[in-house]
């Protein structure tokens, strides 16, 4: 389906998903604010927000399938398959933080039905984020998201941690936005316009690639989004921001908001510089960035004994993981961009599923959940226990899990482009990893309990017991057969081939 | 019985069958009570056992090289495949695997008394595991079962371990987790390698990467450091052993049996399956060579001097594994097709006998809670038959002529002599060493006065320990009395191994098969491994 962008009818349909959910949020925040007084508006508020986030996601599978695509260069938002993956996974992602706060609201006793309105108002920017084929859209995505992601981690008013979380998110944030926005402002200085395509065809005519400007403007647009991804050295926020937030809102800002900053990332890279030439300037720092984010976020991790911090180094080290299935992708070879995308799916249900259980088994924003803690778990709640050492070992990276196989493609995508240094650090520091999941599998299978009643408490409620069994199940079902994600993930990719080329099933090689 | 075989397709289903018994075993024990779980595992371990029988019959020696395989497509995008198969090399580690899982299940009968679903459940899955790793052939494939193995094991120890189990069971699992992940990388690299030197479809088939790598020399030897590493971890080697001896003390008897018997194996396999074949030039490298060979000596020495000294017995025989799987790693090295053959036997004497020591040493565990040698002595009156057992069972394993012991041993020595005489010479004195900290510790748990009141009361094997004792006992005498039709299965897997290795045919041995082409065609497909191999060889030096 082709559409055409001069026309209302076409413009509307290409920006369709996001469409949908903006309207559906302004009028659920109406909503929430109308019946705000009235028993059980918040779990309506939020069921109906699940709707809006099922619409959206029908028209993301819908454009998608339908082969959405349009004439020559998108002005401002990209109708392309990389854009429909991330949709997808940052939808399953809001969807999974709606479910999953459904009961915690209640039981945390944060009665604010906007909250849900807030999901949504995120889940569009990442969508603007991860379209973006300008770069003002990509800034005004992510400061929507940015915004509603302040407000979220501090949205439970009498915690003093939210509080914190919040205002040092804010404050860091702004700041990152700032560096955002700089860059954006000398790349415009140095090529003439935002547009991402035509700042790529700019730099060889006009002979930028030494152009002090451009470096520059690239070096700040890339601090902007190592901030938000939280790449060493650019994550100090991210611990307390992490422990602070309410257990689901960690659980949505460590998966969506780092996958729809990353797919910026991604494209902003790939497609303004994305040619060969230009992919030598920005590789190295990526490089770095990687390696850093890696072993600075496992060593650390290791050292954690609240389990809620360790989760949150532990996703700065699958910033790093990310990262390194970028260093390798350039217009000419995208297998880096397919292994992002499939590892940043299965990189949101194993993250979110070890965040909801720790979510049943603490209190209070469960900051004073220590791994020892969950001593004995095993033997009062053995499916939860199971659901844990699967989450575990997913992002262990352990094979017969998807975790496995994703990270299994960022390897195949990191040596196939020749940095095999590269990957040889991923898996050391995935060693150093097992040195902080795999005690948590021994401390609930392994440890008694402290005392007879340590896990009374721990009620499973029937939505989030389910939204967690399939989660769980997916993790093992594409361990082992990921062959229909791993087609949609590639086909996600080529959004990036340069023109002309169709089809590549493995990356091209460079040098050896 | 050939014919019967034949006639129910068994070379078509067989090895399948073997890895998928195990899996639905355990899940059939998961609704069953916990009281039937053992029955259960026990019936899928007899089941398991009958069926790889069958292997001993079906596998013919003249045949091609991979026989009674199996062949799935799994991630068609990489090539990754379902690819299985056996040769004389993996028959026997799938045959020991099969014969000692049913006599784990039966040592833990008694032993195990808490959560035993799970317990039971997991020695089954660990079944599937170390069967995969002997007889997968795709690359991927070899992976994914090398590290699935490592979860039920790390369980195992961990949670019906002794006292310093959670320590013991992180430190075996990080131990080979290092290892194996480097050899990720190496897999990824030789098979892009492949890939591009080719140019056909992408294949992490064994035959296809051995015959179409092409490597530079010195990402060879990078290759060859992280794949030695990932196996001689497992092995272990010196130094890299010091995983062993806790996780073999923690672990349960079966687990100790499973872990002595089968999991170390899967190192010494993974030299003569992977780590050899792909990178002859580098395996045969003077330097590297003499490298390897000294660390066996090394640990043959080392091992046996350790184990003298230690005070707890199954911490001694945890170390005697160590001094017996030098004995292997310096028969492999040696390439000549005797030491080749000695090293495969070893491997199977050292999981039968040493598999039988830590029955043994469990079986009185459980009688007296103690395991030190000090608190036994002149056990032999109490428990004459048990006494007899131990007795026999360490003369095998010291390598005493008419057990299977010394098979093993006396070929490794001799074929390794014709190549590095002074290395034999002094792994010979490793058999002595072997001999004095065996006998000693003989002597002084069975022998001597009686002199501790507790052990007056000790009772001899139950029916249920002889058992698990009498194959094990059989066994051991039937290989040390007739080994010839397990040597002659093996023989032209090993002169194919070394053949693979060196390039060039094996030269001929008084006990082998008549000198000149290797009988039996090679497998379509298998032609070359040989030929394309010395593409990738490094100039000798």
């Amino acid at each position: 389906m082709t559409l055409d962008l001069d026309t209302v009818g076409g413009l509307l349909l290409s920006a369709l998903p996001e469409t949908v959910l903006t309207v559906w949020a302004l009028a659920l925040l109406l909503d929430a604010a109308w019946r705000h007084r009235e028993p059980g508006a918040q779990r309506r508020t939020g069921l109906l927000a699940l709707g809006g986030i099922a619409l959206a996601f029908a028209a993301t599978v819908w454009l998608w399938a339908s082969g959405a695509r349009v004439p020559g260069i998108a002005s401002s938002l990209a109708v392309d398959s990389f854009r429909f993956a991330v949709d997808a996974i940052v939808l399953v992602s809001a969807a999974l933080a709606v479910l999953l706060s459904m009961d915690y609201l209640e039981r945390e006793a944060i009665r604010i039905p906007e909250y849900y309105v807030l999901i949504l108002f995120a889940a569009v920017g990442m969508m603007l984020l991860a379209g973006g084929e300008d770069l003002f859209v990509v800034f005004l995505g992510l400061e929507l998201m940015s915004v509603s992601v302040y407000v979220l981690s501090g949205i439970d008013r009498r915690s003093p941690v939210g509080g914190e979380a919040a205002l040092k998110y804010f404050l860091l944030g702004a700041f990152a936005s700032a560096f955002l926005l700089y860059g954006i402002a000398l790349l415009y200085g140095a090529a003439g316009t935002t547009k991402l395509r035509l700042i790529a065809s700019q730099i060889g005519p006009l002979q930028l690639r030494s152009h002090v400007m451009l470096l520059a403007g690239m070096g700040l647009l890339l601090v902007g989004f190592a901030f938000k991804v939280a790449a060493v050295p650019f994550h100090m926020w991210t611990p307390d921001v992490y422990d602070g937030a309410p257990t689901p809102v960690t659980g949505f800002m460590s998966t969506a908001v780092k996958a729809a900053a990353f797919a910026a990332l991604v494209r902003v890279l790939l497609e303004a510089f994305g040619a060969a030439e230009t992919h030598q300037l920005w590789a190295p720092v990526i490089w770095w960035l990687a390696a850093v984010t890696m072993v600075v976020g496992n060593l650390v991790a290791l050292a954690q004994r609240s389990l809620k911090r360790m989760l949150a180094y532990s996703s700065i080290a699958h910033a790093g993981y990310l990262l390194t299935a970028l260093v390798g992708s350039y217009g000419g070879s995208t297998a880096g961009a397919a292994a992002f995308l499939f590892y940043l799916l299965f990189y949101t249900l194993m993250t979110v599923g070890a965040f909801a259980i720790l979510a049943l088994k603490g209190r209070g924003g469960e900051r004073d959940v220590l791994i020892d803690d969950l001593a004995g778990l095993a033997e009062t709640h053995p499916w939860l226990a199971f659901g844990m050492a699967v989450c575990m070992l997913s992002l262990l990276g352990f094979p017969g899990t998807a975790g496995f196989i994703g990270k299994w493609y960022i390897l195949v995508a990191a040596t196939g482009g020749g940095y095999g240094v590269l990957a040889v650090i991923l898996v050391l520091t995935s060693v150093v990893s097992a040195g902080y999941y795999l005690p948590v599998v021994m401390t609930m299978y392994m440890k008694p309990a402290s005392h007879d009643q340590a896990h009374a408490g721990v009620l499973v409620p029937r939505l989030a017991g389910a939204t967690l069994a399939v989660m769980v199940a997916a993790l093992l079902v594409f361990g082992f057969w990921p062959n229909r994600v791993l087609d949609a993930a590639q086909a996600g990719s080529h959004a990036f081939l340069p023109p002309g080329i169709t089809t590549i099933t493995l990356p091209v090689p460079v040098g050896n | 019985m050939t014919a019967f075989l034949a006639s129910l397709h068994y070379a078509r289903w067989a090895v399948s069958a073997l890895l998928l018994i195990p899996l639905a075993g355990a899940v059939a024990i998961w609704p069953a009570p916990a009281r039937s779980a053992k029955r259960i595992a026990l019936a899928v371990a007899l089941v398991e056992l009958a069926v790889s029988l069958g292997l001993w019959w079906a596998y013919d020696p003249g045949g091609p090289a991979m026989q009674i395989g199996g062949y799935l497509d799994w991630i068609p995008k990489w090539g990754i495949t379902y690819r299985v198969g056996i040769d004389g090399i993996s028959l026997f580690m799938v045959l020991l695997t099969t014969f000692l899982t049913p006599l784990a299940v039966l040592g833990s009968w008694a032993g195990i008394t808490r959560r035993e679903k799970g317990y039971y459940a997991l020695l089954l899955v660990l079944a599937t595991g170390m069967l995969g790793v002997f007889v997968a052939t795709d690359l991927f494939l070899f992976y994914v079962f090398w590290e699935m193995m490592l979860i039920p094991m790390y369980f195992i120890i961990g949670i019906w371990g002794g006292k310093g189990r959670l320590y013991a069971s992180i430190k075996f699992f990080i131990y080979t987790f290092l290892g194996s992940l480097l050899m990720l990388v190496a897999i990824l690299v030789l098979y892009f390698n492949a890939y591009r030197s080719a140019g056909t479809a992408p294949s992490f088939a064994l035959d296809d990467i051995l015959r179409n790598a092409t490597l530079p020399a010195a990402t060879q030897y990078w290759l060859f450091g992280a794949f030695f590493l990932a196996f001689a971890i497992k092995v272990p080697m010196v130094p890299f052993h010091t995983w062993l001896p806790d996780a073999h003390v923690e672990a349960p008897t079966a687990g100790s049996v499973i872990l002595a018997g089968i999991l170390l194996k899967m190192g010494t396999y993974g030299f003569l399956r992977f780590a050899l074949p792909l990178f002859p030039a580098v395996a045969l490298n003077r330097t590297v060579t003499a490298v390897v060979v000294t660390l066996a000596v090394v640990g043959i020495i080392y091992g046996a001097l350790v184990a003298m000294v230690q005070p707890d017995f199954k911490k001694l025989i945890a170390y005697s594994s160590v001094s017996h799987l030098g004995f292997v790693v310096l028969g492999i090295w040696a390439m000549t097709v005797q030491s080749v053959q000695g090293a495969l036997m070893v491997m199977i004497n050292h999981g039968i006998s040493t598999g039988a020591l830590f029955f043994l040493v469990g079986m009185i565990y459980e009688r007296r809670h103690s395991r030190m040698v000090a608190d036994f002595g002149g056990i032999a009156r109490v428990v004459p038959a048990y006494a007899a057992v131990l007795t026999l069972v360490s003369l095998s394993s010291i390598g005493l002529p008419g057990t299977n012991g010394f098979v093993g041993e006396f070929l490794v020595l001799l074929g390794t002599f014709r190549t590095h005489p002074l290395a034999a010479g002094i792994a010979a004195t490793g058999v002595i060493f072997a001999a004095a900290y065996l006998l000693w510790a003989l002597q002084r748990v069975i022998y001597y006065k009686l002199d501790k009141p507790e052990n007056e009361k000790l009772t001899d094997l139950t029916g249920r320990e002889w058992g698990v004792l009498v194959p094990l006992v059989a066994a051991i005498l039937w290989l040390g009395l007739a080994p010839g039709p397990v040597l002659r299965r093996m023989e032209p897997s090993t002169r194919r191994f070394i053949e693979t290795v060196q390039g060039r045919p094996a030269p001929a041995v008084a006990q082998a098969a008549p000198p000149g082409p290797v009988p039996g065609a090679p497998a379509p497909g298998d032609d070359g491994p040989s030929g394309a191999v010395a593409g990738a060889r490094l100039p000798s030096p």
